[in-house]
């Protein structure tokens, strides 16, 4: 019925194309902006909040406008120990974040690229067997299996290491998958031309499928990236030691805090970490946007 | 594999076998255990295990908290799932549409993508505060005492809505770029035949979408069971009594507090056969589409 009486006043305002054009033009920006608003004012309230005391903010929840406390909590968040043992504080974290962050990536990428190089261009018998084994862990997130994995990882005594942190996390093919798809899409032509000219795969492998995979390896390395450093229930549970806490983690340690109720929780301070923990992969992902948009949208296919 | 392929066979192996040995450890074993421990009961103390059969699965099925939560996660998954698509599709089909400011919109729209589902609950708690919270005093003047924490389904919103809101970036992206594959002439077609633009939406871009938005739906609903887990456990702080919980954050509960493992091995079981169920529907569905394109 609307859209019968739309296409009739369509049909009248001929004389008059540019005003009616403009008005839905407004309405789509209109409805834009208050999506962009959604996003951008709880996250603008916790920046904001980030410079108030907390007797304020205890007080009256989180705030619109600017204090003079910003420079008094984020040194706080970053440089005073805290937790339990007073072994961790933000730079520690942080520290541990980025570490969990590009080690989860590069160590994804490199396994991930060599199992997908053996796949695509080698005449094996079991490649295809090799492949439903790889493949068949993107069925499983680690979050189903994760007391047996948690289990498996103090049987090995890796317990608040690196390594019980980030190599699990690798245990799913999501890179394998996607260099797959990519290695098969690159020209046959290329590894003829390379066999005549007599390249043996390690060098065509280094010198030219490597060097062509450049953009891909930078897409899968911002989703890994964000991915790793955003991980919040295996390092929940590997990570008893608190000087191996990430900043996703140390949020955890927060919100115990909160529930506590004994003292007045911190929150600038909190809401300083907070800012600290989104940070690097929100830049990371804002700068390297058509990369990102490039590597989401075609691993998960 | 390739036409033009090299013939070595011991290079590819050495090239497999670090993912194969990850997978190994840490996929199979892991998940071998959790089949296996389904069926055993731990003895509390940790002295050895006893062969129970299905028991721990038809504790399960009469487990009335287990039930709540099941239903919970049901509600949970079908509400967050369907307001991101609905709320992102929208979004999606302007963004495509404005010519001026289109890059800044798509920045502004993804840019959470980044923000880990924790630090969202954090965010969400400052939000929802029992006393304190904006959003309480908001709905406070409307006369509504909102109660996060104590309120079985007050504290439900408050994860509905954060994850919803974490959530729409995803959306948004992927229908964009579904959006933007439609090829031009298709919508110049439908201009030139079809002059109100809602019907255009539901007859032509609409079903051109439904790869996408069939896709997303798999995603979200992954999201919803699996990737929640930092928001519930940040907005019941930690400390669940007798609030909403996922399926996931049950298996971790009654795993890790309750130190049952074979029922948390059994509720892990029923995870995997749902997410099994799903995979092949997309499977089935992605072949499906092969052939229409």
């Amino acid at each position: 019925m609307a859209d019968i009486t739309e296409s009739r006043i369509a049909a009248q305002s001929t004389a008059h194309p540019a005003k009616r054009i403009k008005w839905e033009a407004v309405g789509d920006h209109a409805i834009l902006i208050a999506g962009a608003l959604l996003m951008l004012v709880p996250v603008y309230m916790i920046f904001a909040s980030s410079s108030w005391n907390d007797i304020t903010l205890h007080r009256e929840g989180l705030q619109f406008g600017f204090s003079d406390d910003m420079a008094n909590n984020y040194n706080a968040a970053l440089f005073e120990y805290g937790g339990f043992t007073d072994s961790v504080n933000g730079v520690t974290m942080l520290a541990n974040s980025l570490i969990l962050g590009i080690g989860f990536a590069i160590g994804k990428i490199i396994v991930g690229m060599m199992a997908a190089y053996a796949i695509v261009y080698f005449r094996l018998r079991f490649a295809t067997l090799a492949f439903w084994m790889i493949f068949t862990t993107l069925l499983l997130p680690l979050e189903v299996r994760i007391l047996p994995s948690y289990e498996v990882i103090t049987w090995m005594n890796l317990g608040n290491t690196y390594t019980g942190l980030i190599v699990p996390l690798i245990a799913s093919a999501t890179a394998t998958f996607f260099f797959r798809q990519f290695f098969m899409s690159v020209p046959e032509e290329l590894i003829e031309a390379a066999r005549i000219d007599g390249a043996g795969p390690v060098k065509f492998f280094i010198d030219i499928l490597v060097p062509l995979s450049q953009t891909m390896i930078a897409a899968m390395f911002i989703i890994m990236f964000v991915f790793g450093w955003n991980q919040y229930l295996w390092p929940t549970l590997i990570t008893t030691d608190e000087s191996l806490f990430t900043l996703v983690r140390g949020i955890r340690q927060i919100m115990q805090a909160y529930s506590d109720g004994s003292t007045t929780p911190e929150y600038g301070e909190a809401a300083a970490l907070a800012i600290i923990a989104m940070t690097p992969p929100v830049l990371v992902v804002v700068f390297f946007q058509s990369w990102f948009v490039k590597g989401l949208t075609e691993s998960d296919k | 594999m390739k036409r033009a392929a090299f013939g070595q066979i011991g290079f590819p192996i050495l090239l497999l076998i670090p993912q194969l040995v990850i997978i190994a450890i840490f996929f199979y074993w892991p998940a071998g255990y959790a089949i296996q421990s389904s069926f055993y009961l731990q003895d509390p103390f940790g002295f050895g295990s006893t062969y129970v059969g299905v028991d721990n699965y038809t504790r399960l099925t009469t487990s009335r908290t287990y039930l709540s939560s099941f239903w919970f996660t049901v509600i949970f998954t079908t509400l967050v799932t369907f307001f991101s698509l609905a709320i992102a599709l929208l979004l999606a089909v302007k963004a495509d549409k404005v010519i001026r400011g289109a890059k800044t919109y798509r920045t502004l729209l993804m840019w959470v993508y980044a923000i880990a589902p924790p630090v969202a609950g954090l965010m969400g708690v400052m939000l929802f505060d029992q006393s304190r919270g904006n959003i309480t005093q908001l709905l406070s003047t409307f006369g509504y005492d909102y109660r996060l924490g104590v309120n079985y389904w007050d504290t439900a919103a408050a994860m509905i809505t954060v994850s919803i809101w974490k959530q729409i970036p995803v959306n948004f992206i992927f229908f964009l770029s579904g959006l933007q594959a439609i090829p031009r002439s298709v919508r110049e077609a439908a201009m030139i035949d079809n002059a109100s633009g809602t019907s255009r939406f539901w007859d032509i871009t609409f079903p051109l979408l439904a790869p996408t938005g069939f896709f997303l739906l798999i995603i979200n609903i992954t999201y919803a069971l699996f990737d929640t887990f930092g928001i519930v456990d940040t907005i019941v702080k930690g400390e669940p009594g007798n609030n909403p919980m996922t399926l996931v954050y049950r298996v971790f509960v009654d795993g890790f507090r309750g130190g049952d493992l074979g029922g948390s091995s059994a509720q892990s079981v029923v995870l995997m056969v749902l997410v099994l169920i799903l995979t092949v529907v997309q499977f089935r569905f992605l072949e499906r589409r092969i052939h229409y394109t």
